[in-house]
């Protein structure tokens, strides 16, 4: 059973659609990327999954549950954008009392802050955080109770590149033991390794919903060759291969996926001219950008 | 329970550490002296028992700081939130909106119960000083702290009902000042200006007594006065006292906190976070 389903669902603010009917899974177990512009819709439509709006049409149920029902926001841990807490409070009180209402105990709680480096700091209050350190203290209580489903809106926004990290390898441990991940994030080149699959939503709608190869094969942009030349006839290799220039030595070059053995094969019959040759598919960046602009118009 | 007991906790930290525990111990502490110490002084040595008559005085103080220390400590409660951001993550929590109220008011009652009770426990001890222990009453004492905290639920539910409704904690902030004037001040002038105007008519006869005690801070004032005379001498619209009964007194007092609390409930209900 999917651990969150979402059929069809609608969200209207007035004349404005801001959700439109869109269609989403995740599994158990499996790091789904929601990626898109800002006012595209990811976080109206992470507070319909939470329950705190109502979806005007469509259905969403978490583990069989409707949101915002007992069943699915004790088995949800949420890490809101812009993350705030009452700054008189500790983060050791804090945390222990969202545990003592996710039923998760005290030890759990302690245990969690030392994970995201903050058991030195666990006793001062909020409000002499930085802006990092009350990003631990969200990402800490999304994590409090191991939740069936984490949705992580802009979990990484103001951690540094270690802490960062760090975040996604708890990210990868909390989907080893089952628990579905739904993450916005607009740091693309952090995602791309940590994510199962990438869906996008542009304009309210899901403009792609796939694992990253299929993503490449579906937009087919073309894929990248940097060829280094040892000779300074660069430029009869250019004509030869059909690429540009880049400077004395190099040439860049593009193809399809399918055409890409030919051309390697073309490369290396060239023989010792050619000193080097650097391939490079399709970013997530470049096929972000292809699905929520280009594919849209 | 759980869930209740746990924000009530969060809420007592909160209250402590943003002074709103020591400021209420210390305003009614403060004032309670002062009535005390003072209030004994017209009545010469001969005069009134201490207690009755610091009572009196006390009546009069709390009618003003009851409400003002109960809606101080509510009009923050929901809207401060929603500003904050702090709900919407509380709310994606397995609690319900129902148990958040509870739980706050829990938390904002308890202050309430210490101020009060600190500010009555420095009278007791001050009049026993001055008096002794013997023919003293305790009983007007008991009656004004168990009706001044069903007087503070009353303004903590209002606050609480405002706090949802609006968008912005200032503009909270604004109508529990306007609420606490009409309730305390602006309504008794209007009673009386209308009671003047009537002239011993049907509204005086009819309307009146339930106009009186439909406001809570009036059927306080009126329920802890221990006689007429004083009555008049501490209110003027308390020479009215003999208008309504005790019962309707009561029965105002206890049904404004659980009314002013449903509708908070049903306002915060409607709260997007």
């Amino acid at each position: 059973m999917s651990t969150l389903v979402i059929e069809n669902v609608c969200k209207n603010y007035g004349d404005v659609k801001s959700v439109r009917g869109v269609t989403l899974n995740v599994q158990p177990g499996e790091r789904v990327a929601l990626l898109g512009h800002n006012g595209a819709g990811k976080t109206t439509l992470m507070r319909m999954i939470l329950g705190l709006t109502p979806a005007s049409s469509g259905k969403i149920t978490v583990l069989g549950s409707a949101p915002g029902s007992r069943h699915a926001r004790t088995s949800i841990g949420f890490l809101p954008e812009n993350v705030a807490f009452h700054g008189a409070l500790t983060a050791r009180e804090l945390l222990r009392h969202f545990a003592r209402l996710k039923g998760a105990n005290n030890k759990s709680v302690d245990d969690l802050l030392e994970r995201v480096g903050l058991s030195h700091a666990m006793n001062r209050k909020i409000r002499t955080y930085s802006k990092g350190m009350r990003q631990r203290v969200g990402l800490a209580q999304a994590l409090l109770g191991k939740p069936m489903l984490a949705l992580l809106d802009e979990p990484t926004s103001g951690l540094d590149p270690i802490s960062r990290h760090e975040f996604y390898d708890l990210v990868d441990d909390l989907a080893q033991g089952g628990t579905a991940v739904l993450l916005s994030s607009h740091a693309l080149t952090e995602l791309e390794s940590r994510t199962d699959r990438v869906a996008i939503m542009s304009a309210g709608r899901l403009v792609a919903d796939a694992p990253l190869p299929e993503l490449r094969t579906i937009a087919h942009l073309p894929i990248r060759l940097h060829v280094k030349t040892a000779a300074v006839d660069a430029d009869t290799i250019a004509a030869k291969l059909g690429g540009t220039r880049m400077n004395g030595q190099s040439i860049n070059l593009t193809c399809q996926q399918d055409e890409k053995m030919a051309l390697l094969a073309k490369i290396m019959a060239l023989g010792a001219t050619v000193e080097d040759v650097e391939m490079r598919a399709a970013s997530l960046e470049e096929l972000y950008r292809y699905y929520s602009t280009e594919h849209v118009q | 329970m759980t869930s209740i007991l746990s924000v009530t906790r969060l809420e007592l930290l909160i209250a402590r550490r943003n002074m709103w525990v020591a400021t209420s111990i210390i305003l009614m502490a403060l004032f309670t002296t002062v009535l005390t110490l003072a209030g004994g002084a017209p009545s010469g040595t001969l005069g009134v028992e201490p207690l009755t008559l610091a009572v009196t005085s006390i009546t009069t103080l709390s009618v003003y700081l009851v409400p003002l220390i109960g809606l101080l400590l509510s009009f923050d409660a929901i809207v401060g939130e929603t500003e904050r951001g702090t709900l919407a993550l509380s709310l994606t929590y397995p609690l319900s909106r129902g148990e958040i109220l509870l739980g706050k008011f829990v938390a904002h009652f308890l202050v309430l119960a210490v101020a009060i009770g600190v500010g009555l426990g420095i009278t007791v001890a001050l009049s026993i000083w001055q008096a002794g222990t013997t023919d003293m009453n305790y009983l007007p004492v008991l009656k004004l702290f168990a009706t001044a905290m069903a007087l503070g639920a009353a303004f903590l539910g209002i606050g609480y009902l405002v706090s949802a409704l609006v968008r912005q904690t200032g503009v909270a902030s604004g109508i529990v000042i306007i609420v606490w004037l009409v309730c305390v001040v602006l309504y008794d002038l209007g009673l009386l200006g209308a009671l003047v105007a009537d002239n011993g008519g049907t509204f005086t006869k009819l309307v009146f007594p339930w106009l009186l005690v439909a406001n809570p801070a009036d059927a306080f004032r009126l329920i802890n006065m221990p006689t007429e005379n004083l009555a008049v001498l501490s209110s003027g619209i308390g020479a009215a006292a003999g208008a309504s009964d005790t019962l309707q007194q009561l029965l105002s007092l206890l049904l404004w906190p659980v009314l002013a609390l449903f509708l908070a409930w049903l306002a915060f209900r409607k709260v997007e976070p």
